[in-house]
């Protein structure tokens, strides 16, 4: 059981950052384990911002081998120096932990050799890439998530967000959500679900050359979509393509840089409550998530079994 | 009930910190004598006075500050309660084994209402999955949406959607009547054993899947019929009774009957013993 969260504000802005937070903390018994936040924000889009982590967090309930900090350090020099070898001036640095970092830089190569490149250091992970996008994984439930990495200001138009419980692999930020769309730029995935196909397609897309960080079978969702996007697919193609391509149980909730869908799979076992108005759209795997930045009466739905739906900003 | 002591000599998984309680004494073992009246005593239940009403607010109570609430209003005899801002929280409303008029002015989250005996609720929003679970009597109007599990595995009463509802509805039900205004989600009847189910809208794939006995009445479009469940036609009492029925359900009076298609267990699963294996095959 895990909990995830997501709306879409149409045609203005708003702060995403608490608001998700709030929809998010109100899952926490669904998934104590991790929390994580896909926030597209009102950044001004000429730059690309670079989330990476260095390491893991080592912190209580962790699965993840203990780490000197200082190895944190080293990768990082690591990174910044094959930042100059591939012609990516870094225009803005941040230490959000010891272990994760935002980089605003260019990127003047093809996103999925650029990734290689920055991946190939040990124990380095690109978490996203994109001009709007702020991929946020960590930890802990979604206010500490969200006090630790200050993502209560965030304005934007749109997020999708997380509450995992851990149950197909490890407490760790490589196994929590959303997933990076690698490597298309501003595409994230969340999944609420258990995926019994995984180590087949996995295969065949390692084979294609996509590639997996973690074993967590959600992860698949990200890979899959993103290379029928590669082969020419819409999103919503897609998605649509996942509902027969998957195999399992799952409701999940993928994002770019304008749009934010949701796909349920053919028997309908995973909850999702679903809010639409002209203006926001909201959903959650329970309704209490909406409630808590809608406490007012309002009319909600579950979609239906094989149903796809993609809205725009 | 068993009894439940704390000072027992600790078992080994206790002295491992597993447990602290010791389970004593037998258990199921009161018998009762229908001719002594104090045999009928219904623990948990009240005597109320429908005419005696009263608001309450559970915006800032959790559900077990709620059904507490509820439960000790129906012991100061209010028959009437109207529940205000309950803000789709889960399991509100739920174990009330007494007559009662419950509203809900708002929508409810998953669990609501579940295994009730005799209340007549009135939900002024949507409920969550599993709304009325193992109810046994009484009735429920939810006046929008319901969510998946909608009446799973109830054994008697009156639930009512006026709008649409998910997947697995009346999943194991085993007696009463599910009324649905609008759609219905896959795997509506699941394995149901009892009761009737009306659909007026359309339903999604598998349709009565594994169902044991019971009606299904559709009056829309049907995804697929799942394994063993069969069409079978409408008879004079089936249209009387839906007809009486919707009128009382508050939904679909004018509804066209000649629409409706009646579904039923074709009785060829492996759970009839007196087939073939071959003939069980077949079936699925």
């Amino acid at each position: 059981m895990c909990g995830i969260a997501g709306l879409i504000h149409r045609g203005k802005s708003s702060n995403v950052g608490e608001e998700l937070q709030n929809m998010l903390q109100a899952l926490k018994h669904r998934g104590p384990d991790s929390t994580g936040y896909a926030l597209y924000a009102n950044n001004d889009g000429k730059n690309f911002i670079l989330r990476f982590k260095v390491g893991e967090n080592v912190g209580e309930g962790s699965t993840s081998v203990n780490e000197d900090e200082s190895v944190y350090d080293e990768r990082k020099k690591i990174v910044d120096k094959k930042l100059l070898e591939l012609g990516s001036n870094i225009l803005k640095e941040e230490k959000l932990t010891p272990y994760s970092y935002r980089y605003e830089i260019k990127i003047d190569k093809d996103l999925m050799d650029f990734s290689k490149a920055i991946e190939s250091i040990e124990n380095v992970e690109i978490l996203s890439i994109g001009k709007s996008l702020e991929l946020i994984k960590d930890l802990g439930d979604a206010t500490a998530v969200s006090e630790r990495y200050g993502l209560n200001k965030v304005k934007g138009t749109h997020g999708i967000g997380h509450a995992r419980m851990a149950t197909e692999s490890g407490v760790d930020i490589k196994s929590a959500h959303p997933f990076w769309g690698y490597p298309f730029a501003d595409v994230s995935v969340v999944h609420n679900g258990q995926l019994t196909n995984y180590w087949n397609n996995r295969r065949v897309l390692e084979n294609k050359g996509m590639r997996f960080m973690s074993e967590c079978d959600s992860e698949l969702i990200a890979v899959f979509l993103a290379e029928k996007m590669r082969n020419g697919a819409t999103l919503e193609e897609g998605m649509r393509e996942s509902l027969t391509g998957l195999d399992g149980v799952f409701t999940y909730f993928v994002a770019t840089k304008d749009s934010l869908g949701m796909a349920k799979d053919t028997m309908a076992a995973k909850p999702l409550v679903l809010y639409e108005s002209d203006d926001l759209v909201a959903m959650g795997s329970e309704e209490i998530a909406i409630r808590s930045i809608l406490p007012q009466e309002i009319d909600t739905y579950d979609p239906f079994d094989g149903e796809v739906k993609v809205w725009q900003t | 009930m068993a009894n439940l002591k704390t000072e027992q000599k600790k078992t080994k998984a206790q002295s491992m910190g597993m447990h602290t309680e010791v389970l004593t004494g037998k258990t199921q073992q009161k018998f009762f004598n229908p001719d002594e009246a104090e045999n009928f005593f219904y623990w948990g239940t009240h005597d109320v006075d429908f005419n005696k009403r009263t608001d309450l607010d559970v915006k800032d109570m959790d559900c077990k500050e709620a059904n507490k609430k509820i439960d000790e209003l129906m012991g100061q005899g209010y028959g009437t309660i109207v529940i205000k801002n309950p803000q789709g929280k889960h399991s509100l409303g739920v174990g009330i084994l007494n007559k009662l008029n419950l509203i809900f002015e708002g929508s409810l989250g998953y669990f609501g209402v579940g295994s009730i005996d005799g209340p007549i609720v009135r939900i002024n929003g949507r409920v969550g999955w599993s709304c009325a679970e193992n109810m046994m009597a009484g009735k429920v109007v939810i006046e929008k949406n319901a969510g998946s599990c909608f009446g799973a595995a109830i054994r008697g009463g009156d639930l009512i959607c006026k709008g649409s509802v998910g997947a697995r509805t009346g999943i194991d039900q085993k007696g009463g009547t599910i009324i649905v205004g609008g759609d219905a989600g896959a795997f509506t009847g699941f394995m149901m054993q009892r009761g009737r189910i009306v659909i007026l809208g359309d339903v999604g794939i598998n349709l009565g899947d594994s169902m044991y006995d019971g009606t299904i009445y559709v009056g829309g479009k049907i995804g697929s019929f799942g394994s063993d469940a069969v069409e079978s036609p409408m008879t004079k009492s089936d249209m009387e009774w839906l007809k009486r029925k919707l009128k009382v359900a508050e939904i679909g009076e004018s509804f066209n009957l000649n629409k409706i298609t009646k579904v039923v267990a074709g009785k060829k699963l492996w759970n009839y013993d007196a087939l073939e294996p071959t003939e069980k095959k077949g079936a699925i």
